[in-house]
């Protein structure tokens, strides 16, 4: 909402500068966004009389003057034919922007030097005329702003309405709230009505059909009007709040909405087909033109304003081109009306149609200001393009709207608030504005709000206006006197903030990318078709294609954001995200949304420039932080195997993991495809995991165990064997052999080489023996480790290196 | 026995002198005179064979020698050590550090954890809810039914007539009241959703609820709670104000604004120039709340808040992109 201080001064006689206002007007809750002078670019440009005017000695047309501010004496060269000597003129000095978006600098035109420009009333776009430089009454203070010196000097402030104040929506009622917070009286505009006119019931009628939709319906109205432009005063009032003008008729409208915050439209009456006003619901399927020249379908539950014919106004949104005020029209009918406000929304919604009209009458008018309104545009009207008014008005109200009276407890609001406010107190702020309130005994007051705060209906609507009246800040800072209360642990939350800092004390980076992505981003994964993955919650409402469903799995994600930092130069990465993806679930409303953990690897695997060296991540370095977050969770039997591998993973090095059998995740190389689709030059490892299964199956970390007392013994074991024997499969093995003494078995090598043979590698397995109550003795482990050697040949198509 | 004293002093000065940067010949020298079967030790041997008139005096004069050839020894050991230190060539320690891996968490992770922390330590819990959620817990319960203009203060994205992504963590106040009974004290973090992109704004974002109901909670509880949120978050010496403002399910509501700190009030472009930077949204519960989930707003009050993590981080860290966020560049997270 944007008004004007002396719009505002109309109505309530204030002293407060406008960052005082602002700051006043923001404490009391209508937020000002900011305010400005209405001629924001003209602070350079000020009065000056001009001294002398000489010929210039080099241009016929042009001429040197000297004009004087009152302090110092300029330069200027002006070809304006009207400059001479005495004038009071408009000085533009060095640096002003004229609102043609000309920068002034001091110059020489033609050998002599112009210290600025005298300029016309069109060149500051305050007037017309441009027939010469604009002279300004001969008395004008000199060297003052010129906006201030023709006294159109005024401020803009821009008001933030919350939707709960449509009173609000008008410069009558933020004048009301001005006229609350500094005691002064609030003047409504006075209305005089020369009602020359025919009794106006012998010109017209009102029939509501619909009084839920519409439960007020008033109208006037005025003959012999001519329609022109709007007078100066009124195009500029509108200019000022950013309105256009159109006509005087329409100007006037559009002045009283802006004042009294009443949506009003003037019909050409004539153009009424019957001369009479019908307001009701629209036919499903019904077909109407609106002003802005739209051919509208209309759905049964849209008001309608009807001549005796058909439509000729949607109501309180838009009016139609079929009664439009037109040059010709001389006699019209101002609707003046309260419609029902979720009616209108409805409706606006429904069109898509949105005006200042709608967007008043659904946050509420008030019903007992449309006579004020109309009698309002009748005198404007009829100031502004003569004729006659009709006597008297038409005013259909079935069933005035009444008020409740509210009963307000002093004490309780004080507790309520934690403030200290006399019942007095309380009343004179309510009072301030517009309540009628009694004084009841006990501490009650008995209060019936104005018609136009709608919003207020119990005593909590009373405490909160009582609040912010007397100030949030005279409300002393409190504690609550609350029961002491542990807060208790989310085991969940808890637990992915442990997993979170062990990747990142692991050198990843944790990433957060939207909840929304593409379906295409989803087939870049190679699922097949049938795959639930490709099911996911769709929005209705996306931005664009790229946010237009909810993720299934976090690693398209993942992906975009290695690809976003590759081209970024990049190019060590270790990222993750532990997040929501979204599972659509049948016979349920809302999705699953389980948590999963994903990350992905790529570059070299110390990125430090001077000892990192050339080594790059590879699938042993993604298997290590899998293996880190599986040891937070300290889950049982970890099986990596080549089954059920995604479609997005290398299937010659990935792998699926499982938990106790359960699938809980897979980890790898990107499938070549995956990497191509992504333009990945160098290999990308990624894992993904279920953070939700994990979590079930985590076990409580184990108690301490007692220190060994005793020495261990190590034993090697060097191993040829077929490249296809897993490592793992001769680590299950040994630990099968249920040897109790065997305390670890690490690996300690791996590798290739001519000498072995094609197909074959060695591996070197550290066994680790150790005896709880005594130090083993060589012989003892000997014959131990001899044995599991043995048994290990005999099982495996092995030799001893 | 004097003179063989004298002797071994002399022994032991030569020694050192010809020694003086050989570390292994100090050592030697060391066990060849004070060894367990050192010259001295073999002095001492004799002191049985002194008369008993004359061993105190002998005992004294091998005692004395005992401790003057160990303080020699001795120094003449440290003053080698430190030689054979500044022979060595000095290791160049301005050479880069071998830097341990390390990450970072997202800085919005980082600043959730920090208001968790501070309203945990306040006995409030954090509760978490869906982010793709009925109409009836994003609005409706929330004394916005359809048609509500208030509605439009929150661009929506719908997932179906009755399925939307919450615009804001509030649904949480309701699902929480409707499982338990007061007194209650929770906080809700998570994302929420609006149907908005822009320089300042991104179609998914981060907020923080709370809630506090109880008996006779006041609006003064309210400024005292968020007043010491804004110091353990901002600094003690942050100012803050509460102005009022309008949701629909909190009466009165208020907005707290703290003291730009960029400019400390005195005005710059983060905060429009007003001094005051808009942080958080407050108020007391609206009785039609309670209503909905069947307390008696009679005899409970509570109040509400919310506020945006991304607002919070940014003013924390001196974000001034609020994209950046999202864009999940290595060079941003880097910083945090």
């Amino acid at each position: 909402m944007i008004v004007s201080l002396k719009w505002l001064r109309e109505y309530v006689d204030f002293s407060l500068s406008a960052e005082e206002l602002t700051h006043r007007l923001t404490m009391v809750g209508l937020e000002i966004e900011g305010y400005h002078s209405l001629y924001p670019n003209l602070d350079k440009v000020i009065t000056g009389r001009v001294e002398s005017v000489r010929p210039h000695p080099s241009a016929d047309r042009l001429k040197v003057c000297r004009v004087f501010d009152g302090n110092r004496t300029y330069s200027v060269v002006c070809g304006a034919p009207n400059v001479r000597d005495g004038a009071v003129v408009a000085l533009a000095l060095p640096g002003a922007e004229l609102p043609g978006g000309m920068d002034l600098g001091e110059t020489t035109i033609r050998g002599e030097l112009s210290q600025g420009m005298l300029c016309s009333m069109k060149e500051l776009e305050m007037g017309e005329d441009a027939a010469g430089i604009w002279l300004l009454p001969p008395d004008t203070p000199l060297g003052i702003p010129i906006d201030k010196a023709a006294r159109v000097d005024d401020t803009i402030i821009e008001v933030s309405v919350t939707p709960n104040r449509g009173d609000c929506l008008s410069v009558i009622g933020i004048a009301r709230e001005i006229a609350a917070i500094t005691g002064r009286p609030l003047q409504y505009p006075r209305i005089t009505l020369q009602e020359t006119g025919p009794p106006v019931s012998s010109l017209s009628s009102v029939t509501i059909e619909d009084p839920d939709g519409c439960p007020r319906y008033a109208a006037r109205i005025v003959e012999g009007i001519k329609v022109g432009p709007s007078p100066g005063w009124l195009k500029s009032r509108l200019e000022s709040v950013g309105l256009r003008s159109i006509n005087n008729i329409v100007d006037v409208t559009n002045y009283v909405l802006m004042e009294l915050g009443q949506p009003l439209h003037a019909f050409d009456f004539d153009r009424l087909r019957e001369n009479r006003i019908v307001v009701r619901k629209a036919f499903g399927g019904e077909r109407f033109t609106t002003l802005d020249g739209t051919e509208r379908e209309l759905f049964d539950d849209t008001l309608l304003i009807c001549d005796g014919v058909g439509p000729v106004a949607i109501a309180g949104i838009m009016g139609g081109l079929n009664s439009e005020i037109e040059s010709e029209t001389t006699r019209v009918l101002i609707e003046s009306a309260y419609f029902q406000p979720r009616s209108i929304r409805r409706t606006s919604k429904k069109l898509g149609l949105r005006t200042e009209s709608s967007y008043r009458f659904e946050r509420g008018v008030d019903p007992e200001g449309v006579i004020r309104a109309v009698d309002r545009a009748a005198q404007l009207m009829f100031e502004v393009g003569g004729g006659s008014i009709a006597r008297g008005i038409i005013d259909v109200y079935p069933s005035p709207v009444s008020m409740p009276a509210i009963i307000m407890r002093v004490d309780r609001v004080n507790r309520f608030l934690g403030i200290e406010l006399k019942a007095s107190e309380a009343a004179d702020i309510l009072r301030s504005i517009e309540m009628q309130v009694e004084e009841l005994d006990g501490g009650l007051l008995r209060v019936v709000p104005p018609a136009f705060r709608a919003d207020i209906t119990r005593e909590v609507d009373l405490s909160e206006e009582i609040a912010r009246l007397a100030g949030y800040d005279r409300i002393p800072v409190t504690y609550p006197k609350a029961g002491l209360q542990a807060a208790s642990v989310d085991l969940h939350l808890k637990t992915r903030e442990e997993v979170k800092f062990a990747l990142q004390g692991a050198g990843f980076y944790e990433v957060l990318n939207y909840s929304f992505i593409s379906t295409g981003a989803l087939k870049k994964l190679r699922y097949t078709p049938e795959d639930m993955r490709l099911q996911p919650v769709c929005i209705m409402n996306p931005l664009s294609e790229e946010l237009e469903v909810m993720r299934t799995t976090l690693l398209p994600g993942i992906l975009n954001a290695v690809r976003f930092n590759l081209d970024r130069r990049n190019e060590d990465l270790r990222i993750f995200e532990l997040s929501k993806v979204f599972l659509p679930r049948a016979d349920e409303l809302l999705p699953e949304e389980p948590h999963h953990l994903a990350g992905a690897m790529t570059g070299k695997r110390f990125p430090q420039l001077l000892y990192g060296g050339e080594d790059e991540v590879d699938y042993t370095d993604v298997k290590g932080v899998v293996e880190m977050i599986l040891g937070l969770f300290n889950v049982e039997q970890v099986l990596y195997s080549g089954e059920e591998l995604p479609p997005y993973l290398d299937s010659a090095c990935a792998a699926s993991l499982y938990c106790s059998g359960s699938h809980v995740g897979a980890l790898g190389r990107l499938h070549p495809g995956v990497e191509e689709s992504f333009d990945f030059k160098k290999p990308v490892y990624v894992f993904r995991l279920d953070f939700e299964k994990l979590y079930a199956m985590r076990r409580p970390r184990s108690l301490f165990k007692s220190l060994p007392k005793f020495p261990s013994v190590v034993r090697d074991m060097a191993l040829i064997a077929d490249e296809d024997l897993a490592v793992g499969t001769l680590l299950d093995f040994i630990w099968k052999q249920k040897e109790p003494l065997i305390e670890q078995v690490d690996v300690f090598d791996i590798y290739k080489s001519r000498q072995l043979g094609e197909g074959k590698r060695s591996i070197g397995y550290r066994l680790v023996y150790r005896a709880p109550d005594r130090s083993l003795t060589d012989e003892e482990v000997n014959e131990m480790h001899l044995r599991l050697v043995n048994n290990v040949l005999n099982t495996f198509d092995v030799s001893l290196r | 026995m004097e003179e063989a004293v004298r002797k071994l002093l002399d022994l032991a000065s030569k020694g050192i002198a010809e020694s003086r940067d050989d570390r292994r010949a100090l050592e030697q020298l060391k066990v060849r005179l004070l060894g367990r079967k050192g010259e001295l030790a073999a002095l001492f041997k004799n002191l049985g064979k002194v008369s008993e008139a004359d061993r105190p005096l002998v005992g004294k004069i091998l005692n004395d020698a005992k401790v003057s050839l160990e303080k020699m020894l001795a120094e003449a050991l440290e003053e080698s050590r430190e030689q054979s230190i500044r022979r060595r060539k000095r290791f160049d320690v301005t050479v880069p550090g071998r830097m341990p891996l390390r990450g970072r968490l997202h800085p919005i992770t980082q600043t959730a954890l920090e208001i968790s922390r501070i309203f945990n330590w306040l006995g409030f819990e954090t509760v978490e809810g869906p982010e793709v959620e009925l109409d009836y817990y994003n609005f409706e319960a929330l004394n916005m039914p359809k048609d509500h203009p208030a509605r439009d203060m929150q661009d929506t994205f719908y997932v179906s007539e009755d399925v939307v992504l919450r615009t804001h963590t509030s649904p949480l106040q309701v699902r929480v009241m409707e499982k338990r009974r007061p007194p209650i004290r929770v906080i809700a973090p998570g994302r929420t959703y609006r149907c908005d992109s822009d320089v300042t704004h991104t179609p998914m974002f981060h907020q923080v609820e709370g809630l506090m109901v109880g008996e006779d909670i006041s609006f003064g509880d309210l400024k005292g709670i968020l007043t010491i949120f804004v110091h353990q978050m901002f600094g003690p010496d942050v100012d803050l104000r509460f102005r009022p403002s309008f949701f629909p399910f909190t009466e009165p509501s208020a907005e707290v604004d703290i003291r730009c700190v960029m400019c400390r009030g005195g005005g710059c472009r983060v905060c429009s120039q007003t001094g005051w930077l808009e942080i958080l949204g407050s108020g007391m519960v609206d009785p039609e709340v309670f209503k909905m989930v069947g307390y008696d707003p009679e005899t409970v009050t509570g109040f509400a808040f919310g506020m945006g993590i991304e607002r919070i981080a940014m003013l924390k860290f001196g974000i001034d992109d609020l994209r950046l966020f999202f864009e999940n560049d290595l060079r941003f997270l880097m910083q945090f």
